[in-house]
């Protein structure tokens, strides 16, 4: 299953398959496997919306495989600010480069470009869509730990509403049937299509309202931040946002084997003593993304 | 043979039991502004619907993927083939796999309501309908579809 010539829009394009290769060929970029295999590509990075952290991410992951990297972050694109639509704008990058990577604020705007471009597109998030390299690197982070997802089961903490990485993710592991449980106040709920999409595709899916009512034990924690103006009263904020924190309380009563994951940037959701903690693997997630993102692009532009 | 007060076509379509008023959102969605002689008739008495719209489009046999696009105005209308002056098919509408250029995106933030992009939606359930954005996968149900 190739994703040559591919756009990696959303993770609803993706087959399980597709999946498995790129988690196979990161590991074997991790590895050292792969030398300078962007040489002679050029890369441009659209970000539209401005992420500081995501472009730098794709910029040095191509770097170091040798590509050339050309772009723009926020408005300062001046054919943008003149008012140029987004199809104009993507039909012309399209002749600088032989990838685009983009970031914007519109859902369905890296759908609407790779449809319209002439090179591969790769989505690095749209609104509050999809950002699928994101979903990549939290699989290949859990491969890391767990070879089978099937027997895996997976906690979901926070904001499920909102969050595009849980839904994302979410989705991924659905499609090996990972259990799951979804914990969030009522206010924050998973929207229901997308439980019964999960759910369609042969999870055992759970909805609960805090951690202590899970009764078994489970493999993975993965917290999301909840946003103080999700919530009309800022006492209702204090209280729900207290009861969701990470604690090493917490984890010590979850089992010496839970691993806590988190997309970051991290709030106050979880405590900084946690850091330390073998459990804690969010800052090797973090680190991931450079070899999940070579991965991907080189899988793309095929030259892996 | 019921007679009625719209003349009878020899050669062409016959859209009938479309709700009433609906017919010209019918005329606009099957793109048939510049297709000929049409007969429109609003506001019928009909038993199965109380009122309805009839539409007869003269020399043109509509195929049923573009009479399916009219489902989510006019579920119930009956499509009927005329040549020769005969009778030569009769069909239901039913539910397409997508529709394209038809259903608003209910999302404001979707590229579809800012940039000029033609809507795309997959039905991914039939009974309740639900709908799914091409572009920003949005599910949007019956009770929230919008027709453009
Ligand atoms: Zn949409």
């Amino acid at each position: 299953m190739s994703l040559k010539g591919m756009s990696i829009i959303s993770i609803r394009d993706m087959e399980k398959e597709h999946l498995e290769e790129v988690i196979r060929v990161a590991g074997e970029v991790k590895r050292g496997k792969h030398k300078n295999f962007l040489k002679g590509k050029v890369i441009s990075t659209l970000f539209f919306e401005p992420s500081t952290r995501t472009r730098l991410s794709f910029e040095s992951a191509a770097k170091q495989m040798g590509a050339e990297v050309i772009g723009f972050a926020g408005s300062d694109y001046t054919s943008v600010k003149k008012g140029e639509s987004l199809g104009d704008t993507i039909k012309t990058v399209s002749g600088y480069c032989d990838l685009i990577v983009m970031r914007h604020h519109l859902e369905g705007s890296a759908r609407y470009a790779s449809e319209v471009a002439s090179v591969p597109v790769i989505n690095a998030g749209d609104g509050a869509n999809q950002h699928p390299t994101q979903t990549f690197l939290d699989l290949f982070t859990i491969r890391e730990y767990f070879q089978d997802f099937s027997s895996l089961k997976v906690a979901f903490l926070g904001d499920l509403k909102y969050g595009r990485t849980v839904h994302s993710l979410a989705y991924a592991l659905s499609l090996y049937k990972t259990t799951i449980w979804l914990i969030s106040p009522d206010l924050l709920r998973m929207p229901q299509f997308l439980v019964e999409e999960l759910r369609a595709n042969g999870s055992s899916v759970r909805e609960i309202d805090n951690l202590e009512q899970i009764q078994e034990t489970f493999d993975i924690l993965y917290v999301t931040r909840i946003q103080r103006e999700r919530f009309g009263d800022p006492q209702e904020y204090m209280k729900v946002a207290g009861s969701y924190r990470i604690t090493r309380g917490v984890i010590e009563s979850l089992g010496k084997n839970i691993k806590i994951m988190h997309p970051l940037p991290r709030v106050d959701e979880i405590d900084f003593d946690v850091d330390t903690m073998d459990n804690a693997i969010y800052f090797k997630q973090a680190h991931n993304g450079i070899p999940v993102r070579q991965a991907i692009l080189g899988l793309v532009l095929g030259t892996i | 043979m019921k007679t009625y007060k719209v003349y009878a076509i020899n050669d062409g379509t016959v859209i009938d039991h479309i709700p009433a008023t609906k017919a010209l959102k019918v005329i606009d969605i099957l793109g048939l502004e510049n297709e000929g002689i049409l007969t429109i008739g609003i506001g019928f008495t009909s038993q199965k619907l109380g009122r309805k719209d009839i539409i007869k489009i003269e020399n043109k046999y509509l195929e049923k993927e573009e009479t399916d696009k009219i489902s989510l105005i006019a579920p119930q209308a009956t499509i009927n083939i005329i040549k020769n002056g005969k009778l030569k098919e009769k069909r239901k509408i039913e539910l397409p796999d997508e529709y394209v250029g038809i259903v608003k995106c209910s999302n404001p933030n979707c590229i579809t309501s800012v940039e000029k992009v033609k809507t795309r939606f997959k039905v991914i359930n039939r009974a309740p309908l639900m709908l799914r954005c091409h572009y920003c996968e949005r599910v949007i149900s019956y009770d929230e579809v919008e027709i453009l």
